[in-house]
């Protein structure tokens, strides 16, 4: 039996394996972020298509204003700023100072997220008026419940912090880092957003 | 930082139910996980098979006689989806991938075994949802593929419900790559180099990356088109100045990955399972690895040879046509790769041997129609004809399915213990083999004469050729039943299998069978050479 002396022959490598690994949580979290990337590829593409191909039919209203997203923009910007400053404070077991920052980043959120609905209630379109109408609102959309999404994890994590030697420590970031990756990559997702839909 | 596993802990056996309860429950063991998958695919592919026997019950006669027009849409909607989705892909993938790639790796489970446990259990609720949805007000018609118009104007709350169940199919699915990826990079044992494992590793690294890649997209293509059926908005409407054709590059942008998906762990089960039954090394492990990684980059790109008859530009037509042909290249290297595997070797013809000839064998063949289909003038005469349809069941049944029979031959001794019979495994494999080239060769002359598909009737001068398939389907559905007999059977009282009944070299086989739960009794063995067949024996010599 060949395969039963190699056997034996690998057994003697006696040293410790898997019993502990590095934490590839991040690693689990980026491999998403990517896939919920190319949900956005898909819609920019889709977006991209229709205004090179489908043109705008006659009386059809398809008209953007710039302030509220612009000022959208940068509250996203300040915010993914915020959350660093967050991750910092909590790295020198500020916990106070941490949770302070975080309640402020969700409040920019919200803010944002306020912004997008007065922008939706003043719009001359609806959802189904014509083709561009339906692929903003299901872009901006789609951006929005992701945006709700990270607000929620944002307050959850600031929760959490509420004490030291809780949950959330310096020794244990991981919720905060992957909270914090997933509000840049939103951010990131509306910078992108923006310059398609409102500056092209 | 460092995270410890303690399979105890995270399996937390005392509150696991024992025995084959343990199948039922939120099982976080990748072995259990993988079977699981494997027979509740099973059973979904029972059905869709009686859903393709009805079909081709239907087509036996030139007229809709067995079944009504917008029933056999139905019909051949649910076992579009229902093979692919629930059949294929979970078994292919999530079955084998997940009760091998662990040992693999040499780790003691999955790298995320409670996402692992959510990925299984979205399978059986969004299937039966979808096998209701015939029970309420009617299925699906507008195919596995779900164009609109055709999706838009179909009765609603069946396409609706299709949607649902593909996108938590799709979730599953995502869930399944990320988990594979992470597996398979970051869980390795140490001392173990990426070069250094099973060929399958590289199959399912190479399939996660498609299915993280591409089915996201096909995610929001639902949603979208599921807003123009319940919102009355215009996305794939032209009615409402909606666009079809970005619907069709959207979704074939996940579909024809999609094929790959089905394809490329079948490559790597079937490199796993012709070494050991041939005793040889694999031929070409490098380019092996390489035409993986050719096939998923050039996979991602060539999307649009599905919608030559699309109104696609000529630039658009000349670019896929290029991309298609080239990937005939890698997919030939593994064909010689394999072939050179079995040249001059020590074979065994037992039935997980034939079923992998087999598959060479069905898979040249669907390849090469493949090539033709990618060829502009020749696919705008044939598409949506049942030519396409005997090239894509040349590729997946022909090519996938028989791998998974292959596969269960093979593992059946590590998952039991127990040995199949062999008597009856060969005669499975007769009959499948015989009543699947039946069933659909002459679909080929079909459709080059232009019958087209998804359509209930046809011109009575194809009635002999469709009868003769009708036979071979006939043949492909009785060569389940020695399947089935054969495996009840070797469950309760086959024969012993012992621990390394092939005598092979890959990890999965260094451990009892069945496995215990921690996989290894001691250290994960390090394989630095799971295809060295023939090198031992010189050393003993």
């Amino acid at each position: 039996m060949t395969t039963l002396d190699s056997s034996k022959e690998i057994q003697k490598n006696n040293f410790e394996v898997n019993e502990t690994h590095e934490d590839f949580r991040m690693f689990g979290l980026i491999t998403f972020l990517i896939a919920d990337g190319m949900t956005f590829a898909g819609f920019f593409a889709a977006y991209l298509t229709y205004k090179a191909v489908n043109p705008l039919p006659d009386g059809a209203i398809y008209e953007l204003e710039l302030p509220i997203p612009t000022l959208n923009t940068i509250l996203l910007l300040v915010s993914s700023a915020t959350f660093h400053k967050a991750g910092k404070a909590l790295l020198k077991d500020k916990n106070s100072e941490s949770q302070k920052w975080l309640f402020f980043t969700a409040f920019l959120g919200i803010i944002f997220l306020i912004c997008q609905l007065f922008e939706y209630f003043h719009l001359p379109f609806g959802l189904t008026d014509n083709l561009f109408a339906s692929t903003f609102y299901a872009l901006t959309g789609f951006h929005g419940l992701h945006v709700t999404l990270g607000t929620l994890m944002i307050l959850i994590i600031a929760w959490q912090s509420r004490i030291k030697g809780g949950r959330l420590t310096s020794q244990n970031m991981f919720p905060l880092e992957a909270v914090e990756l997933y509000w840049h990559f939103v951010d990131g997702i509306w910078v992108i957003l923006f310059i398609i839909l409102y500056l092209l | 930082m460092t995270i410890s596993i303690d399979p105890q802990k995270t399996n937390n056996e005392s509150l696991q139910p024992k025995g084959w309860l343990r199948y039922f429950s939120f099982s976080l063991d990748h072995k259990v996980i993988g079977i699981q998958y494997l027979v509740c695919g099973f059973l979904f592919y029972l059905i869709g098979g009686s859903l393709a026997s009805a079909i081709r019950i239907e087509l036996a006669s030139p007229m809709s006689d067995f079944m009504p027009r917008d029933v056999y849409n139905q019909v051949l909607t649910l076992h579009g989806t229902i093979m692919i989705f629930l059949w294929i892909v979970p078994v292919v993938n999530g079955a084998f991938g997940n009760y091998l790639i662990p040992f693999y790796v040499g780790a003691r489970d999955m790298a995320f075994p409670r996402l692992n446990a959510v990925a299984f259990w979205l399978i059986p609720p969004s299937g039966l949802m979808l096998v209701a949805s015939y029970f309420v007000d009617g299925a699906a018609q507008a195919g596995w593929t779900a164009y609109p118009p055709l999706s838009i104007t179909t009765p609603q709350s069946g396409q609706i419900i299709w949607i649902l169940s593909v996108l938590l199919l799709g979730g599953s699915s995502i869930f399944g790559g990320i988990n594979f990826i992470a597996t398979i990079i970051k869980l390795r044992r140490p001392g173990l180099k990426l070069m250094q494992l099973p060929m399958y590793c590289w199959a399912m690294l190479g399939t996660s990356l498609l299915v993280v890649l591409s089915t996201p997209v096909l995610a929001g293509t639902l949603i979208l088109l599921s807003f123009d059926i319940i919102a009355n908005t215009g996305f794939f409407n032209p009615v409402l100045g909606g666009n079809v054709v970005v619907y069709q590059h959207l979704f074939w942008f996940y579909s024809h990955p999609a094929v790959y998906i089905m394809v490329l762990p079948a490559f790597g089960l079937v490199s796993e399972i012709l070494p050991v039954h041939a005793r040889k090394p694999l031929f070409g492990y490098t380019t092996m690895v390489f035409s993986i990684m050719g096939i998923v980059v050039l996979g991602l790109v060539v999307w649009a040879h599905h919608m030559f008859t699309s109104g696609t530009p000529p630039w658009m037509r000349l670019f896929f046509t290029i991309a298609t042909a080239f990937i005939a290249v890698p997919t030939g290297i593994k064909f010689f790769n394999w072939v050179a595997t079995l040249w001059g070797g020590k074979i065994s013809i037992n039935s997980a041997m034939l079923f992998s000839c087999g598959f060479i064998i069905n898979f040249v063949f669907g390849g090469i129609t493949g090539v033709a289909l990618a060829q502009v003038p020749f696919d705008i005469h044939v598409h949506d004809t049942y030519f396409v349809v005997a090239h894509f069941h040349y590729i997946v049944y022909g090519g996938t399915v028989f791998i998974i029979f292959s596969s269960i031959y093979h593992w059946f001794p590590k998952i039991t213990g127990k040995m199949l019979n062999e008597k009856l495994g060969i005669l499975h494999f007769i009959i499948t083999f015989i009543g699947f080239n039946l069933c659909f060769a002459p679909q080929h002359w079909l459709g080059l004469n232009g019958m087209p598909r998804r359509v209930a009737e046809y011109d009575p001068q194809f009635q002999f050729v469709n009868q003769i398939s009708s036979l071979g389907a006939l043949l492909m559905a009785i060569s389940t039943i020695p399947f089935l007999i054969n495996v009840f059977l070797s469950v309760r009282n086959g024969k012993d299998a012992g621990d390394n009944p092939w005598n092979a070299l890959t990890p999965e086989w260094l451990t009892s069978s069945p496995p215990p739960v921690e996989n290894w009794e001691g250290e994960a063995p390090l394989v630095e050479e799971p295809y060295g067949y023939g090198k031992n024996i010189s050393e003993r010599k």
